[in-house]
Parts: structure tokens; sequence; C-alpha cells
């Protein structure tokens, strides 16, 4: 369970970016934060691991506050991976790249070995293990970055942009991977700006805007209020504005996925499935 | 405001006497000479800022020094050595926006090409910096602990950080490069500056003292005898071969 209390933060001599947060987001939980550019979103989960740490309020982490651990140790079990791959790669091999947390960590090197090599699998990156990572798309680089963070199978996943770089097939993929982990019990984080990827995962949304949570339930209820997503500079996802357009027609307009909208536009049209 | 060019002059005047001597009499009077500058640009704060940043080099110069061989006096000469040249060029830098030092280049001919490049490296800094504090934050997530292990093992603790800020950098730069190419960059080889710098009053005082101070330090250094404080500390040679 990740949990802020009245969390505050400031980066020295600039104003408070996080003004006053309480969030509990518990274990198996799917969540995804979403707000404006510098809402304080990566600051937010930044202070989940400890790398920052609060100017007042606390954060508690299976509830050990962090200000009581280090990074390295509440690390093992929130795995942060950032948005841009290229702030953190830097091995000769894929292999040794995915190794290199695991060294950290002090994972004996038979278990690195089959960690490495199961995570490669996972995410279809067998092929380049002994590629180097730099000469990889930037694509396959924030893949190789989201194996990185994966492979010491933390509790807690927390994924900054997912989405952005990604193509249509690859999004698709990212979020059954997402799903699965979700469903094999993780909590899973992720920072967006994508409304139609999380249209189609539906996690718990929670909004933020200037430090502050304005909004927080289930995505199809916020993706749906017109004045939140107006006050966090979103917009419905296309699903969920096709229905509002065709509220009048009895439909629900409350839908905001593929497979929803599907089954009730089938339904008003007098068909069943 | 001075010219970027009289102040480029005075601090390589300071720069070449500093190199000059190696007497520590002739250096305290060196590092001495930049306080009323400091005090005259209003940056003392900065100064110390930058001063502070350098003590640790500075004792580094002074234990190596010391260590292999050289006596207290010739150590601290060293160290005080290194102090006025960084602090020149503190001072330089603190009181000379990049812009300025791009129009002074330029209008010394230096091509455009170079004054761009190293005005371009110089406005490259605070983002270079705060893409080293990502870096950081990222290895740290994955488990790294910088302060750890002995001090060859600290030392390789950097290694995954420099890497991916060397490889960051590099990419920005080539997409840099890219940008400006395709908005024309060179395209008309005679540039007209919308800004033409102007020597002032103030500023060729300024050099006419750089000059004649250098000149001063020529002869002193050529003719005159200087006296060194006789301390005569020396480490043991612990290490023979040196």
């Amino acid at each position: 369970m990740i949990q802020t209390e009245g969390l505050r933060f400031a980066y020295p001599t600039y104003p408070e970016v996080l003004r006053g947060i309480d969030l509990t987001v518990s274990d198996g939980e799917f969540v995804a934060i979403m707000g404006e550019n510098g809402a304080g979103k990566t600051t937010l989960v930044k202070t989940f691991n400890g790398l920052l740490l609060p100017t007042a309020g606390r954060v508690k982490v299976d509830d050990v506050d962090t200000r009581e651990s280090s990074v390295a140790r509440l690390s093992k079990d929130v795995g942060l991976v950032f948005q841009n791959p290229d702030h953190q790669l830097f091995s000769e091999t894929v292999r040794e790249e995915l190794a290199f947390s695991l060294r950290n960590f002090g994972y004996s090197e038979d278990t690195i070995e089959r960690r490495v090599a199961t995570i490669l699998e996972t995410l279809d990156l067998t092929r380049y293990a002994e590629s180097s990572p730099f000469v990889l798309s930037g694509g396959e680089r924030k893949r190789v970055a989201l194996a990185a963070v994966l492979v010491w199978n933390p509790k807690h996943i927390i994924l900054d942009e997912p989405t952005i770089g990604q193509d249509y097939q690859q999004k698709d993929r990212l979020r059954n991977f997402i799903v699965q982990l979700n469903a094999q019990g993780k909590t899973v984080i992720i920072i967006t700006h994508d409304v139609e990827f999380v249209a189609e995962c539906r996690p718990r949304i929670v909004l933020l805007s200037k430090g502050l949570v304005i909004g927080d339930a289930p995505a199809e209820d916020l993706l749906s209020d017109e004045q939140l997503l107006e006050k966090a500079s979103l917009t419905r996802p296309q699903i969920g504005a096709l229905m509002h357009q065709l509220r009048d027609f009895g439909l629900s307009n409350h839908m905001i996925d593929v497979y929803s909208a599907e089954q009730a536009i089938l339904q008003a049209l007098g068909r069943r499935t | 405001m001075m010219d970027p060019r009289a102040k480029f002059i005075m601090t390589i005047g300071i720069f070449s006497v500093a190199l000059l001597f190696s007497n520590i009499y002739a250096l305290i009077i060196i590092l001495l000479i930049q306080l009323p500058i400091v005090h005259a640009a209003r940056t003392w704060k900065k100064w110390a800022g930058s001063m502070r940043a350098g003590v640790l080099l500075a004792v580094l110069i002074f234990v190596m020094n010391f260590v292999f061989g050289s006596t207290l006096v010739f150590s601290a000469a060293m160290t005080l050595r290194f102090v006025a040249l960084m602090s020149a060029f503190s001072i330089f830098f603190m009181t000379t926006s990049p812009d300025d030092l791009g129009l002074a280049l330029e209008q010394v001919h230096v091509p455009y090409t170079l004054s761009f490049t190293f005005t371009t490296a110089v406005r490259l800094v605070p983002t270079m910096a705060l893409d080293a504090q990502t870096v950081i934050d990222a290895q740290r997530s994955r488990g790294l602990e910088l302060d750890k292990g002995n001090f060859m093992k600290r030392i390789r603790n950097y290694i995954p950080i420099l890497i991916p800020l060397i490889v960051s950098a590099i990419r920005r730069s080539i997409e840099l490069a890219e940008a400006l190419e395709s908005r024309g960059f060179g395209a008309s080889p005679n540039r007209q500056p919308l800004i033409v710098l102007k020597m002032k009053a103030t500023d060729y005082v300024a050099v006419a003292l750089t000059v004649l101070g250098a000149a001063l330090a020529v002869y002193v250094y050529l003719y005159v005898p200087l006296p060194t404080p006789n301390v005569p500390i020396t480490m043991p040679k612990i290490f023979p071969w040196f």
C-alpha cells in the first residue's frame, strides 16, 4: 500500500509543486495519474520511492515512512520506470542492462541469468539480448527500460508516460501487459496524458491540477465529467465523445471503451449479441 | 557594463601573470587585486559560491604537491595559483552573458559557426545539469547507491550516470544541428549584427591597466628577486621514485 498524508513538496527556490496530497493506493490497484503539464505528476511518484522526501506531510510504503528508509531499499518494492529511456540506458548489451539492478540488489549470478532470460522473453526482447541498447529504436529502448525495472519483480510498479513513442500495436501490447501485471496482483500506477489508452483499460483515475488532487474516480466516471476534464486540460476519449453525441437516443454517455459502447449500441438497435 | 572584449583581455592578463609566477607573495597579490574587481562587479555572493565549489580541488592540489615532495610554501603557492585562476575565470563568466560572449567572439572575427557553438555549449549547461539529476534519480531507482563501496567502486558508480548523460548530450546536439540546418543556419555568409560592440573610456582604461600591470609583472619576474618565506617543512619521502 502506498499512502500519502498531507504531502507537500517544493524544490528549493521554486514555488510548491505538491500542495497537500492525501492519497491511498491499495495493493493490487490499477491507478492512472493524469493532469496538465506541470501538475506535479512526476514529482508525486518520485516521492513514492523516496527519491524526493516530503517538505511536509508523509509518504508511507507498506506502512514504512519513506523518510526512515533509503531509495535503494524502497525501490526493491516500488519499481519506477522513467519517461525517457535515454536517461538510464548505459550498458554494452541489453542483457547487461537488465542485470544491472539485480547486481545492485545483490542477487546471485544464477538468479540474475534466469530472471534476465525470463524478462527478455516476456517483453519480446530476446533477439536483442546481445545488442547495444543504443542501436535500438525509441520504442524498443522504452521496452528495455521497462524490462530493466520489471526484472527484479517489484510489488508496486510505476510507469511514467509509458505510451509515448509507441505505435498502436505496441500500445495494445503494452496495455495487455499492464493489465496482466495487474491481474497477477501487482499495484500498477501509470502517469499518462493518453485518454484513449486509459479509456481502454479503465483504471481508477487520480486527476492532479496545480499540485492538488481535483478528481479521484473510476475512469468511466471521471472521463465523462465535462467540468473536471476542462479543468485538467483533458478531452473525452473518442468513444466517450461519440456516446455523448448519441445521448439523445437514450444511450448512456457514461461509456468510454469500445466493448461497452458496442454492447450499448447493439442493444439500442434492438439486436442481441 | 563593460565591453566583453575588455573583460576578456583582463582575464587573459591575470591568467598569464598567474602562470608566470610560482612565488607565493606574487600569487597572493594576484589574488588580492581581483577582490576590488569582484566588489565593483557586485558579485560577491556568486563569486563566493564558485570559490566554495573549488575548495575540494584546491585541497587536492595542495595535498598532492605536498605528498609528492614539494615544500609547504610551494604547495601553498600552487594552490593559490589555482584559486587565482579560478577566481579570474569566475569573474569573467559571472559578469558576461553567453550572448555578450558570442557578440564579442563574432566581432573579433571568430567564424560565426565557432562562436555559435561556443555560446550554445555555455547555454546548455543548465539543461545538462537538469538531465544529470534525472539520470541520477533513474539509476538510484534501479538500486544504485552512489556513496557505497571503496574509493574505486565509488568512482565506478558514476559510469551509469556519465554514459546516459554523454549519450543524451550527443543525441541532443545532433537534433539541434538538424533543426538549425532546416532553419537555414549559415545560409547567408555575411551576417549583419544588430548590436555593434563599442569600447568605452572605462574599457580602454581597463585594457591599459591590464597591459601596464602585465608589463610590470614581466619586469619584476625578470629583474626583481622575490623573497620566499623559509618554512623548511617537507613530507618525508614516502615515494622515493618521485
